[in-house]
């Protein structure tokens, strides 16, 4: 039962790695622009699919085709800004919602055209198959990648806002972008950096996905709630709390898969709108946060 | 000295165009007598983009659920027919009721708070009440619908064939009195309420308007709309598909609505004829493209034509009596 339990939680937190580094740049756009991006998740269904296309077209191996789905979402995702999102920054948000929908449905309908409606596949390197054993736990090896992925991503956003002259824009636009604006910062540019950064991270999440929770063209929808859910909970554009609750999300999937398979998707529903009942702005509110 | 009584009166009044719009559901019976069967789907898709606008376009609140109530009025009409209550009309407000409880539940979750938790909201609920259809297959029939559902005939006398024809007067019926019931409210004193609501809520609470109330008035007198849009197509189909409740359903609606115009009554009927005939020509050479059709509509119309077709077509008649009035002078 111990045993049991820890292992549900490290596959919790693994699941909930992914989740962070697949919604966190959704975090930033909406903390920063206040820009609802329901595309968000194609943006990482992309992601995925360039990592499959790499591997299987191009004959890369598992890294470097990684680091291609990286660069060329994460230009997809400026070209989407640059070229669509960016003409309803200041609409309501019913228009966000209808334009990322539409976004969402067409690169749906692409990937379909493109790469089939079935599941796709990766084969990742042989030093991250099979299972590691501490003691008498078993831990999958790639479910640790990923854990060691998603810290790594934590930390280095972190010092990213807190230590680079960017960091710093970024957190004076979330705060107050009109009186960042007048200090003469380039909110604007700057929102781009971040749409890239979010993407390129969206991206990783999206890749390193496909062999923990497959692929197909459904993703960007499967997954949008779980994602709109994480940044509710903690709080747009909040970096810390987006990790955290993309680990209690993580855990309470894998948890309730676990233990309570016939509820299924029930619980996360129900805890979003627990959640929202009772903090209408998210676990940490919108307006008092560090980075 | 009563100006707002005045503009209210003003309102009210049908302009010919209103009518002309009317008498094109009888004509379109006469006209396409073998397309009775996409006609209902559509009139029934219009009462449900009806019951959108009035939530969405009058009251501003953005959903992405509403086929929460859709479903849950085809699934309360359709287990009625299934369990013997065969009177379609009782039916329909029996599903009408049904759906009101539970957006009564839901509407203090919905109605306060900002644009953001409320989408999360209703999307939350949305994927819930699917969840729960999916689980609750003993009730609900799960993934492989709700079968065995028997309508017996309107008031009695006119059964339901296969043509449609029963089903076709039936929908537009209820589409019309719908249409009068929001064409009415809208154009009430809580309608312009409603209005103030969406524009701007402090000023709205200032001037003495209960702003969560007016709110939760409105949603569960559209949750209403919607639950018959539900309990019709449960009746005229006969069967229950759980994809009532389904995401896709919830942004189907509001495209069309967004498409035929919002906050105009009229936008969803336009928008659900447009959308449906568009599918029923586009979706059957292939689905997957008609998703990616839709979403390039969608996002031509948040860039180009906000307000959709009906404000294209209000404008386009205002440039012709213009140019009217210039020439004669």
């Amino acid at each position: 039962m111990l045993i049991n339990g820890i292992a549900v939680l490290l596959d919790g937190f693994a699941y909930g790695a992914l989740l962070f580094l697949m919604s966190v740049g959704l975090s930033i756009t909406l903390g920063l622009m206040g820009f609802v991006n329901l595309a968000h998740m194609a943006i990482a269904m992309l992601g995925g699919y360039a990592l499959v296309t790499g591997m299987s077209m191009l004959g890369w191996s598992f890294f470097p085709a990684l680091a291609l789905a990286v660069v060329v979402t994460s230009v997809l995702g400026v070209v989407l800004e640059r070229g669509l999102f960016r003409f309803v920054y200041g609409a309501p948000p019913l228009a966000q919602v209808l334009l990322t929908v539409g976004a969402l449905f067409m690169i749906a309908a692409a990937a379909t055209y493109i790469w089939g409606p079935g599941l796709q596949a990766v084969t990742i390197p042989e030093f991250l198959e099979g299972r590691l054993r501490f003691g008498p736990v078993g831990f999958s090896r790639y479910r640790l990648f990923l854990l060691l992925v998603g810290l790594a991503v934590l930390g280095l956003l972190h010092v990213g806002m807190v230590r680079t002259r960017f960091g710093a824009m970024v957190r004076a636009s979330v705060d107050d972008q009109d009186v960042a604006r007048s200090l003469g910062i380039p909110v604007d540019k700057v929102f781009m950096g971040a749409f890239a950064v979010g993407s390129a991270l969206a991206a990783l999440g999206g890749a390193l996905s496909v062999q923990a929770m497959g692929l197909d063209p459904g993703f960007g929808l499967k997954y949008l709630v779980l994602a709109l859910l994480i940044v509710v909970l903690g709080g747009a554009g909040s970096i810390m709390g987006t990790f955290m609750a993309s680990m209690l999300i993580g855990i309470a999937i894998i948890a309730g898969a676990y233990y309570m398979p016939a509820m299924g998707a029930f619980i996360i529903y129900l805890l979003m709108i627990v959640v929202l009942t009772l903090r209408p702005t998210g676990l940490r509110s919108m307006r008092r946060r560090h980075p | 000295m009563n100006g707002g009584a005045h503009y209210l009166r003003e309102q009210r009044r049908w302009h010919w165009a209103e009518i002309v719009f009317w008498l094109l559901v009888p004509a379109a019976w006469f006209v396409f007598p073998g397309y009775l069967v996409l006609g209902t789907q559509i009139l029934i898709a219009a009462l449900f983009a009806l019951s959108l606008d009035l939530v969405m376009g009058y009251a501003g609140i953005v959903t992405l659920g509403h086929a929460a109530f859709f479903g849950i009025g085809a699934y309360v009409a359709g287990k009625l027919g299934q369990q013997g209550w065969t009177e379609p009309l009782s039916g329909l407000f029996i599903a009408a009721a049904g759906a009101a409880f539970v957006a009564a539940l839901t509407a203090r979750l919905v109605c306060r708070g900002n644009d953001l938790s409320r989408l999360m909201i209703t999307l939350g609920l949305g994927m819930l009440f699917y969840e729960v259809a999916n689980k609750a297959s003993s009730i609900t029939g799960g993934l492989d619908g709700m079968l065995d559902i028997v309508i017996s005939p309107l008031l009695g006398v006119f059964a339901f064939d296969m043509w449609g024809r029963t089903a076709y007067v039936y929908s537009a019926i209820c589409l019309f009195v719908g249409f009068l019931l929001a064409r009415h409210l809208v154009r009430q004193p809580f309608g312009l309420a409603l209005h103030a609501v969406r524009l701007n809520p402090v000023r709205s609470g200032a001037i003495g308007i209960d702003n969560t109330r007016a709110l939760s008035r409105i949603y569960i007198l559209s949750a209403a709309m919607a639950g018959v849009a539900g309990a019709l197509l449960a009746q005229t189909n006969q069967f229950v598909a759980i994809d009532v409740l389904s995401f896709q359903r919830s942004a189907d609606v509001a495209t069309m609505l967004i498409i035929g115009g919002l906050g105009q009554l009229y936008g969803g009927l336009v928008g659900a004829t447009g959308f449906l005939v568009a599918q029923d020509s586009l979706a059957a050479i292939n689905p997957v493209y008609w998703q990616f059709w839709l979403g390039l509509v969608l996002i031509l119309v948040v860039l180009f034509v906000r307000g959709g077709i009906v404000a294209l077509v209000r404008r386009m008649a205002q440039r012709l009596r213009h140019r009217q009035q210039r020439r004669q002078p």
